[in-house]
């Protein structure tokens, strides 16, 4: 306080002119955002992510399925549909709807990967329906990935923190990824002609945003987090005793896909 | 059905494809690649029963079935190249290849056989290019310099080590033959997301039908030529071919069938995505051409003409036609194998559909250009390096 006084009475002219000046310039920049990228005005999703500036995480991250939540809307396609514009008629994430009537005969379909949500009822099902129920597909992010392993030139790989991804640069576009993956989520984009898959949002995540997906689902039926967070909703989920399980675990490439209460239906 | 049983529901089946399996990736261009890499094996192995295995009676075919092989082998990278959606990134397979990807070994194997069958060609034809030499003129002349490796020296003692270099070549031929073609196999047989495909028996069954449409090319090609040049045809020839012919024929046919009574027999979770397959969308391809048409008659065409002495003209009359028979087996086999193999989609609940198109970028129109073009290609460099001529220099038939 005394410096202040002092300072004031030094020169209040000048004090009155800083003081001054310093309220404009506060104001002009809380008006004009100088700079200020439009992640860092989100707020944080995933905790941890926006101070991390390592090649790789040191997270171990999970996506979780809750069959029993997805009401089937599509609103994930089309977040995944915007985010990556993705050509018509490929698909890096879609939801299948199942119906099972009482005559135990299952039938599925996913008109367009249930982009346009499923609103109508089918009408083709020729007994009483015993059960219906959706089911979200994306990329698995195999632990043992076959679209690694076949890759040729290696432009699809493995980050140290467990994210398969695709360099479109170095993709040679032979196709033999597409072959290898036991869950078909990779497709050959027709306009640069190199493979794509779902990425989990990578430089989403890297930002510390939740995957575009997970973001919008109104029902919050798809889950992301870290499993070394112990207090994250997927750790939680995954160490309870839920029903809790991998598509094709036969296939041994040990997703880190996990689905709540997956019916023996799904394949 | 009962609710308990947990295979029934799962089976229960409606047609679902998952989105992204409508389209067929690998089209005709990829049942092209095994085609054409088949015959370039197939007809190598003619090459070597001579010249290892000293089957003298396939004397008049040695020589012209390397020249076969080469002519197949130059376009044997085509349909792949064509087929890759970035194709000047192609080289990245071998300059950075990756070392756990079956593809990325086709670089390397392609090369190392194109250069032991080049060199094998080269000392084979040595004394023949050194006499062709001596009267050619002008470009020809330079051309038979280059092929002569700079040596005119066809003395006893130079011809003796080339001999040497030749069955040397010809031995190490023989298993990277095999490994190139067991190798093609093993490009679908390493897939175990897809269950027509994830067999250890599809390298063995991709040899062995290399073998037999090697021998059936060499057969109909040399048949054809000496029949519109107005040579004589060497019968001795035809029927050691055709009885090899048989012989690989009758392993090719039989582990075919084994692995599909294998996959019926075990019947795991698969068989019913297997069966649906066989019994829909392959049934005409496979159970009617492949099997039906072009393997059973084939088969016993093959027998009656082995174990019985028909007279010449007849002999000469069936063995192209069985022959050709035989590569359409093969071309079906291939067909089936590759496209059947993508018609089931991974959701196990359905199969797509796929007709190849005239005019498109791996259609049929191009499909026809490569299967022909190695054939030009034989036909220029027989204009270099002579179908039947013996070491000395003299017309072998």
């Amino acid at each position: 306080m005394i410096d202040i006084k002092k300072e004031i009475q030094k020169d209040r002219r000048a004090f009155i002119k800083n003081v001054l000046s310093g309220t404009i310039a506060g104001s002009l920049l809380m008006v004009i955002p100088a700079g200020a990228a439009l992640d860092e005005r989100l707020p944080e999703q995933l905790p941890g992510m926006r101070g991390d500036d390592s090649p790789f995480t040191e997270k171990k991250f999970a996506f979780v399925v809750d069959v029993t939540a997805c009401i089937g809307c599509g609103s994930c396609c089309v977040a995944d549909k915007n985010e990556y514009n993705v050509p018509d008629g490929n698909y890096r994430t879609w939801v299948e709807r199942y119906i099972i009537d009482d005559h135990d005969e299952v039938f599925v379909d996913s008109p367009n990967g249930g982009l346009d949500g499923y609103s109508k009822p089918r009408t083709d099902i020729p007994n009483p329906v015993r059960d219906t129920f959706f089911v979200p597909k994306l990329c698995n992010m195999c632990e043992k990935p076959s679209c690694v392993q076949v890759c040729p030139v290696g432009a699809t790989y493995k980050t140290e923190d467990g994210f398969i991804l695709v360099d479109k640069d170095r993709c040679v576009g032979c196709g033999y990824c597409i072959q290898a993956c036991p869950y078909s989520v990779r497709f050959l984009n027709p306009v640069n002609r190199t493979a794509e898959k779902c990425t989990w949002c990578y430089h989403r995540v890297r930002e510390g945003l939740l995957p575009a997906c997970v973001n919008v689902c109104p029902v919050h039926a798809r889950k992301f987090g870290d499993l070394n967070d112990k207090t994250s909703e997927v750790y939680k989920i995954l160490r309870e005793p839920h029903v809790i399980s991998v598509l094709k675990p036969g296939m041994g490439n040990q997703p880190a896909l996990h689905y709540l209460g997956l019916r023996r239906e799904v394949v | 059905m009962s609710v308990a049983a947990h295979g029934d529901a799962a089976v229960a089946a409606a047609n679902f494809i998952f989105p992204n399996d409508l389209h067929v990736h690998w089209s005709l261009m990829i049942v092209l690649y095994p085609y054409i890499t088949g015959l370039v094996a197939g007809a190598f192995i003619v090459s070597s029963l001579y010249h290892v295995f000293h089957i003298k009676a396939l004397k008049p075919v040695a020589r012209f079935s390397l020249l076969f092989a080469l002519a197949f082998l130059i376009c044997a990278t085509w349909p792949l190249l064509n087929h890759l959606g970035r194709p000047e990134r192609a080289l990245s397979m071998m300059l950075t290849p990756n070392p756990t990807s079956a593809m990325a070994g086709f670089g390397y194997i392609y090369s190392a056989y194109f250069i032991v069958l080049l060199l094998e060609i080269i000392f084979i034809f040595r004394p023949t290019v050194v006499a062709l030499r001596k009267k050619a003129t002008g470009f020809m002349k330079i051309l038979y310099g280059v092929l002569s490796i700079g040596s005119d020296n066809v003395s006893p003692k130079a011809l003796k080590l080339d001999h040497k270099i030749i069955a040397f070549l010809a031995a190490i031929g023989i298993p990277m033959a095999c490994v190139l073609h067991g190798y093609v196999g093993f490009i679908f047989g390493g897939i175990k997301a897809n269950p027509l495909w994830a067999t250890p028996l599809m390298p063995l069954i991709f040899l062995l039908s290399a073998c037999v449409s090697g021998i059936a090319g060499i057969i109909v090609t040399y048949i054809l030529i000496m029949k519109f040049s107005g040579k004589e045809i060497d019968v001795e020839c035809v029927q050691t071919l055709i009885k090899f012919l048989w012989g690989f024929f009758i392993l090719d046919f039989v582990f075919e069938m084994l692995e599909l009574f294998s996959h019926f027999y075990m019947a795991t979770h698969h068989w019913h995505t297997l069966e649906a397959l066989y019994s829909g969308p392959l049934f005409n391809t496979f159970w009617v051409a492949q099997v039906g048409i072009f393997s059973v008659i084939p088969f016993f065409l093959l027998m009656f003409m082995s174990l019985i002495r028909f007279k010449d003209s007849i002999l000469l009359f069936f063995a192209p036609i069985v022959s050709f028979m035989i590569l359409m087996q093969v071309l079906l086999m291939r067909w089936n194998v590759v496209v059947g193999g993508q018609l089931m989609s991974k959701s196990e609940r359905g199969a797509t559909t796929f007709h190849p198109m005239w005019f498109e970028k791996e259609g049929i129109f191009v499909a026809i250009v490569i299967m022909v073009a190695p054939v030009v290609i034989l036909w220029i460099i027989g204009k270099i390096l002579p179908f039947w001529m013996d070491d000395e220099g003299v017309e072998a038939a």
